[in-house]
């Protein structure tokens, strides 16, 4: 090499030049410059190995030309590359023969018949027959190796990308080659699974049927299947995916390739919750309570129910209806409800976040960070939840760009996380405390603090614990903003759409377009016949009000307070307290099943939209299915009621909305529909200007532990009571059984041994849980998971207060 | 999960301190695993995992591609016949019968007493020697179908000087301090040994 520029190389491929980076694989080159060079092993988010062969092909760099494996290769200047030599063509041949060697070629039962790339390779490249005719391998037809993974080692051709996947991609290398040579297989330790969250993902990219997702298995052929591009909505990463049905039904997804967002990468939760969307227990007509029996809800009509839900509205006043939820909202049907809501009924109490998120005002108002923003900093700082529980794929960016060394994760928290394989340094502080602990560090002489302050910085906010106020949350965003001023912000919420909810205005005080309900835009004062001028209550504070009595109709939009408020025993006592609970959703949660009226709306899949994820990044959801029964849209049920009441939303369809939120919401200015109609949603479209001037409000102080209790600390599991978890039969046993955990040494203090049921006490209940011993827990504190089936910890917690502790005793 | 002795655990210790990184230790820790049982254990796995900080199927891989790694109880003495073209051409073959009526197993297995498991093995580098056989992977050349009998008996018998089945050597193998890299960071790590002085001399 000499020391002349060399930005970029040149390679011929066959015949033809092509510009390539320095350092590039040959076969990537190849890629880009549009010549396909076949191969199995090789994925471009993956590490090259070079285990099939497949991809041999004649390079030619001044010594003649030889076979060599193009996704091993690195380009170099002058390099004269032949795909379609006859040496490739006899290596092509040979390497098929030898694959297809052991092959049981049992394509017609395969599920990856149709959409092979063993099959479709052999088609194109392969000899048409073999020499072999000794007797094949043989092994055990497919075998578990986890819930959702069934492992077929005979169609295996031991490729390495699951493997390469789950050690590389997902650190947990729980698959490995075992044995060697002609014996050689993918296998699991005995009695350890492939418990990984994103086992889905080596079904995806397995060139062979060998892995198989037990949610799809036999389900449909890949050429009856019809496929849209869209956007998961399970968590607010916003993963781009496709979704495929068969005979109106939703079969799989997959994940589909955006630089921006997931890489191609689902968990499993995302991939396999379609089963909800299926299920028998969905919500396809309206109900209302019966009148002759209070305890029992009954079928009745549309006309009727949206006539006794204006009813309710209607009686109780503007200042006497309270809309909690939204986040399960694409951004039209967040919109149309917010203008609902203020223009409409006028009332400002409304609220997508279910006192479990982060204020408005820091989501809309702190600088914003994008998810490659974050991979490319030279400092992530994690004051939040754990990642890889509640924004998996965030987690698995971060750890893809912290084990590649181009950026280091520091968390602060109070619990074990997932994220501390990979974190250059995991700081343990009391729960609420993350503030106090972040200002010690800054103004001590660690290395740490020099390398915050220097270089840049994007901060993943969110709360750590739900048993936790926003106030830790607030104060550790004062001390960044204070100390930090280059640290840019990702806001660590979770919630499908929650972050379209909020820029749609489904929060106290704003309006859409990030802007505060004092300072409305003008086109916005044009369009809606009313603004309230007072800001609302948001959900604690609504629930509050219903206990008071000074809310009689609350709507719950596709939100569920009795499982996913933090404060189980005000949501109960709210939903019992209102004169009317209006619920719109896809499913009876225990929420639903407390309500006066519900409506059943349209689900994932069956509606079309945009989302917006964490990052402010806007795309496209897309419609596949019909929708079951009578159920409507969400922005329908809310015009329908507009009109009831005597309003007019002036919305007539979704692309109607949109055009309405490109001209009201000052942020989204330019976003125009057919930008958003356009190939542009792919990557998505980011929206990141905000008018928000932030004022953040001095926060709550954190009170001492007295010594006698222990901090609860509740975070959320990946699989968890989730709605679509427990209504997708593959995935609803994953959820473990609630106990509590607590550092052996407490307990010894306590004279309490490991695995017996203790009484828990806090402010708000006395209940019987299985205390564990795990030494990963912070002593004086207890773990205590969130919305586990069978018992949560949102019996426990005082959503008022700053911190919650219990005690324990023995029965 | 606890497969290692206390005794062992502190050998274990000792060797991963050896290396700038746990996970180089896995091989060495298997032979000590298989040196206090015998052969490798699930349990064995599991703790060796733990030790260096990765999975069981981790260890499973590494531990499964080696053939010397038994993952079965095997005899006390194990016997590899060669059986590749040297040796059998000079009779292997009709040694490999022999031995196998005289123990009453077939290749591959262990008798019924526990002390011996017989075994077909590829070139063991000793041509000049055909047939050639191990005990315990220690070496036999030229051996006869008497002189089987004999290696039998004297097994049998005591102060034969073969150790049982995984003791890799009766010496333990001791780093002197000063010549230990340790758990250095793998970037810190020197090409030249840690004893060389910068001429390249030994202190």
């Amino acid at each position: 090499m000499s020391d002349q520029d060399v930005s970029e190389v040149t390679v011929t491929v066959n015949g033809t030049e092509i510009e390539a980076q320095p350092g590039e694989m040959l076969i990537a080159a190849a890629d880009r410059a549009g010549v396909h060079i076949p191969r199995f092993c090789y994925h471009e988010r993956m590490s090259p190995v070079g285990m099939c062969r497949m991809c041999l092909v004649d390079v030619d760099t001044g010594r003649g030309p030889m076979l060599q494996p193009s996704c091993m290769v690195p380009v170099s200047e002058g390099m004269v590359v032949d795909t379609e030599s006859e040496d490739t063509k006899r290596a092509q041949e040979g390497i098929l023969e030898f694959l297809l060697v052991n092959h049981p070629l049992d394509c017609p039962v395969c599920d990856k018949g149709g959409e092979c790339p063993l099959q479709d390779q052999t088609l194109a490249y392969g000899p048409g027959e073999s020499r072999f005719v000794e007797e094949k391998r043989h092994y055990e037809k497919p075998i578990p190796i986890s819930d959702l993974v069934h492992l077929d080692r005979e169609r295996c051709i031991l490729c390495d990308r699951c493997t390469r996947f789950a050690d590389e991609i997902a650190g947990d290398p729980l698959i490995h080659f075992t044995e060697r040579g002609n014996s050689t297989q993918v296998l699991t330790f005995p009695d350890e699974p492939f418990s990984s969250y994103f086992s889905g993902n080596t079904v995806q990219i397995c060139p062979v049927g060998a892995l198989t997702a037990a949610p799809y298995r036999f389900k449909a052929r890949p050429w009856d299947l019809e496929e849209n591009e869209s956007t998961c909505t399970t968590c607010s990463m916003g993963c781009r995916i496709a979704i495929q049905s068969s005979r109106n039904e939703l079969v799989r997804y997959l994940g589909v390739d955006v630089e921006s967002v997931n890489h191609g990468w689902l968990c499993d939760k995302g991939r396999f919750n379609f089963e909800a969307v299926n299920s028998d227990e969905r919500l396809t007509s309206p109900y209302v309570r019966d009148p002759d029996n209070q305890r029992q809800l009954i079928g009745t009509d549309w006309g009727s129910a949206l006539a006794s839900s204006a009813e309710a509205i209607r009686r109780a006043g503007p200042q006497g209806v309270g809309i909690i939820g939204g986040s399960r909202l694409t951004n039209e049907d967040a919109y149309a409800w917010s203008k609902f809501a203020r223009s409409v009924i006028g009332t400002d109490n409304i609220d997508a976040q279910l006192g479990d998120g982060l204020p408005a005002e820091l989501v809309l108002g702190l600088p914003p960070a994008t998810i490659a923003d974050a991979c490319e900093a030279d400092t992530v700082l994690v004051i939040g939840p754990d990642l890889k529980e509640e924004l998996a794929i965030l987690h698995l960016r971060l750890r893809g760009a912290a084990t590649k060394g181009r950026t280091q994760v520091v968390q602060i928290g109070a619990a074990a996380t997932g994220s501390e394989p990979y974190a250059q340094r995991s700081i343990r502080c009391q729960s609420g405390e993350a503030a106090k602990t972040l200002s010690e560090l800054l103004s001590s002489d660690d290395p740490l603090a020099k390398q915050l302050r220097d270089g840049s910085v994007v901060t993943v906010l969110g709360r750590s614990s739900v048993a936790e106020s926003a106030d830790p949350a607030v104060a550790a965003a004062s001390v960044i903003r204070a100390e930090l001023p280059h640290a840019t912000f990702l806001p660590a919420l979770r919630r499908g759409n929650v972050r379209g909810a909020l820029d749609m205005g489904l929060a106290p005080g704003f309006l859409p377009g990030r802007t505060r309900i004092d300072n409305p835009s003008a086109m916005i004062t044009q369009k809606w016949t009313h603004i309230p001028k007072e800001q609302g209550l948001g959900t604690t504070e609504m629930l509050q009000a219903a206990v008071a009595g000074q809310i009689e109709t609350l709507i719950l939009l596709g939100a569920d307070p009795l499982s996913d408020f933090p404060d189980r025993n005000l949501a109960a006592e709210a939903i019992q307290k209102a004169k009317a609970v209006i619920a719109i959703d896809n499913f009876v949660t225990s929420s639903v099943a407390q309500a006066d009226i519900v409506l059943p709306a349209t689900a994932y899949g069956e509606q079309s939209g945009t989302t917006t994820n964490i990052e402010g990044r806007i795309s496209r959801v897309t419609q596949k299915i019909t929708p079951p029964g009578s159920t409507r849209d969400d922005w329908m049920i809310a015009t329908e009621l507009a009109w009831r009441l005597g309003g007019d939303l002036e919305l007539s369809s979704k692309e109607d909305i949109w055009r309405e939120i490109e001209q009201v919401a000052p942020s989204h200015a330019g976003v125009t529909l057919e930008r958003v109609l356009s190939h542009e949603t792919f990557e998505g479209i980011l929206v990141q200007q905000s008018s928000i001037d932030l004022t953040l409000l001095a926060p709550r102080d954190t009170p001492v532990a007295d010594g006698y209790g222990l901090r609860l600390i509740s975070g959320r599991k990946l699989w968890d009571a989730a709605t679509t978890t427990a209504h997708s039969p593959s995935l609803r046993h994953l959820a473990e059984s609630p106990s509590i955990k607590v550092h052996s040494n407490d307990l010894q203090r306590l004279g309490i041994s490991s695995g017996t049921e203790v009484r828990v006490i806090s402010t708000r209940a006395t209940e019987n849980l299985t205390v564990v011993a795990d030494d990963k827990v912070q002593r004086g504190t207890a773990v205590l998971p969130f919305n586990q089936p069978g018992g949560s910890a949102n019996r426990f917690i005082d959503a008022t207060a700053v911190i919650n502790d219990i005690r324990i005793e023995t029965l | 999960m606890t497969f290692f002795t206390d005794e062992n655990l502190v050998i274990a210790e000792e060797i991963i301190g050896r290396y700038p990184k746990p996970r180089s230790a896995m091989i060495p820790l298997l032979h000590l695993a298989q040196e206090q049982e015998g052969w490798v254990t699930d349990e064995a796995m599991t703790q060796i995992g733990e030790l260096v900080g990765t999975t069981s199927a981790e260890v499973l891989g590494t531990c499964s591609f080696y053939e010397m790694f038994k993952r079965h109880p095997v005899g006390k003495y194990v016997i590899n016949i060669c059986t590749t073209m040297s040796c059998a051409l000079m009779g292997a073959g009709d040694l490999m019968q022999h031995a196998e009526s005289r123990l009453g197993v077939k290749s591959g297995s262990t008798t019924a007493d526990g002390l011996f498991t017989l075994e077909g093995a590829e070139c063991q580098a000793a041509c000049t020697e055909a047939p050639c056989l191990q005990v315990n992977y220690r070496h036999q050349y030229r051996v006869t179908a008497d002189q089987f009998d004999e290696l039998l008996e004297e097994l049998v018998s005591p102060d034969h000087g073969v150790p049982d089945h995984g003791v890799l050597s009766q010496i333990r193998q001791h780093i002197p301090e000063d010549r230990s890299v340790g758990a250095v960071p793998p970037e810190e790590v020197t090409i030249a040994p840690v004893w060389l002085s910068e001429d390249g001399e030994t202190q």
